[in-house]
């Protein structure tokens, strides 16, 4: 066969290999891509029980997806902050003995503001604005 | 200047990963090795097309794994998720449907060819097992594979098919309780299909699919005895020419798969309720047509056993008669039984397409 035929049917049957090896990757690629699960957008969460969260202390609560940590200081004053640690995603808790919101993964520790006291978190936490009326307790998205 | 630095660098590398790995001898071997060229040389590809499309199952299969969850909760409808929220996901589900179907056939296909090429003969029963074998982890893949969409047809067709096993003699309702994870199909025989299906039997399958490719290195592809006899059979190089034939057969595979993919997508039916009535119609996999009509067929009794006793007694037997073939198809003074042989494959053969076709449409 002259070189020139060679080449030619080469390059056919080589590029047709290749075309349609891309045209299964394709698919697969796609396939491997977790679709987007749409999520209802959660603005504000009213946490059912909330009187039973004795002062000093705090509890977890659920704001769609996500984690929120509820801790009410006194009597009357609330707080509301995201429960992930910025450092690494790890769930923070609420240490009665300090008043210091902690992360146990990293030893990370916030203050009452949401602000890194000590240990590696970068960021503040995310607040949420807490209304409280009588026995009702509302969790919001700060606007 | 360069390309001879290059020549050389490739060399070094070539040399010391010949050090570490041996590859020479591999290559020597397939230098060597050779398939016999007669009118049934074609016959040869199906083994070959089996394990692709085993190659297939196990691809696929990882893939679906992503997004399955097995339990009686989630199965529907995180398939359902598959098919209708992940891009390509019918697709994916469909060829692994199809391809599952299409190896139980072209497994088939291999089997009677080999039977009657007569590839089993001494010294290859061990290969002609060990296929045996596989065939039969084949159809526990496709059984056990039935039941993980969690739809109705699969959910009786479980329910059918433990309960027979329930009925094999003295070991039955052990057997079917351990199959089931209790006396009923329930969630916990999902979780248990869903392992052996992804764990035990893949396990199971490289062990023994390792072992049967080993054997067939080592004997090499059997000539049928009549064209031994005459001698000098034309032979052909396995490495390039059969090996490109064989992989020009695997794309017309993969063409056909993914045409009855596309065109003809797998259907998911409706969620199991194992409180609703069997519909009408329900039958399983086509595979197990013959054996399910021949059951149906069967009289309440039969001498003092019941019908499903004696029906899986006569199936077992005919099974078992059909795996020791290598041991009977050879009088002892080296003569081939072969009108037994024929009639007992064609036979075979003629029940297998007839009951399946009864059964599917009685």
């Amino acid at each position: 066969m002259p070189d020139n035929s060679r080449r030619a049917l080469n390059f056919l049957l080589g590029s047709g290999i290749i075309a349609s090896l891309a045209s299964f990757l394709y698919p697969v690629a796609k396939f491997l891509r977790p679709p987007r699960v749409p999520e209802a957008p959660v603005n504000e969460v009213r946490v059912p029980g909330a009187s039973q969260i004795t002062p000093n202390t705090a509890r977890i609560v659920k704001f769609g997806t996500r984690p929120v940590l509820l801790i009410r200081v006194n009597e009357t004053k609330w707080r509301a902050f995201g429960a992930t640690c910025t450092h690494l995603n790890c769930t923070v808790q609420y240490r009665s003995e300090s008043q210091q919101i902690w992360c146990a993964c990293h030893n990370g520790f916030y203050d009452l503001n949401g602000r890194v006291v000590s240990g590696p978190p970068p960021r503040p936490l995310d607040e949420f604005v807490v209304r409280a009326r009588g026995d009702e307790v509302v969790i919001a998205r700060r606007s | 200047m360069e390309r001879a630095m290059a020549v050389q660098a490739a060399r070094r590398w070539q040399g010391w990963l010949e050090e570490r790995l041996g590859w020479d001898r591999v290559r020597m071997f397939l230098a060597h090795k050779e398939v016999p060229v007669h009118s049934g040389t074609a016959w040869y590809y199906f083994g070959g097309i089996t394990l692709f499309l085993f190659g297939i199952q196990v691809a696929t299969g990882i893939l679906l794994l992503l997004y399955y969850r097995p339990t009686a909760t989630e199965a529907y409808e995180s398939v359902q998720f598959i098919l209708t929220r992940v891009e390509f996901g019918w697709l994916i589900r469909s060829i692994h449907s199809w391809s599952a179907n299409l190896m139980v056939l072209t497994a088939f296909i291999h089997m009677f060819s080999v039977a009657f090429l007569r590839g089993w003969r001494r010294p290859r029963e061990l290969t002609w097992l060990s296929g045996i074998l596989l065939l039969g982890l084949t159809l526990a893949f496709g059984f056990s594979g039935y039941l993980l969409p969690w739809n109705t047809t699969a959910y009786f067709a479980t329910k059918v098919g433990t309960d027979l096993v329930g009925s094999v003699p003295l070991a039955g309702p052990a057997l079917a309780r351990f199959l089931r994870g209790g006396d009923e199909v329930t969630g916990a025989t999902l979780t248990r299909f869903f392992g052996f299906h992804v764990a035990v039997l893949p396990a199971l399958t490289t062990a023994l699919l390792g072992l049967h490719l080993a054997l067939v290195q080592r004997f090499g592809i059997s000539t049928p005895p009549w064209l031994e006899s005459r001698g000098d059979v034309p032979q052909m190089p396995f490495v390039p020419n059969f090996l490109l034939r064989e992989l020009m057969a695997w794309y017309l595979a993969l063409g056909v798969l993914g045409m009855l993919a596309a065109l003809f997508p797998w259907p998911l039916g409706e969620k199991a309720d194992p409180f609703a009535p069997a519909p009408a119609g329900i039958r399983p996999e086509w595979y197990f047509l013959a054996a399910f009509y021949t059951l149906k067929l069967l009289p309440s009794h039969i001498w003092v056993l019941e019908s499903e006793q004696a029906g899986l007694i006569g199936l077992g037997l005919l099974a078992l008669w059909w795996a020791a073939l290598p041991f009977w198809g050879v009088r002892p003074d080296g003569h081939e039984r072969t009108r037994l042989l024929t009639g007992t494959g064609v036979l075979l053969i003629a029940w297998l397409s007839t009951f399946s076709v009864l059964g599917y449409f009685k």
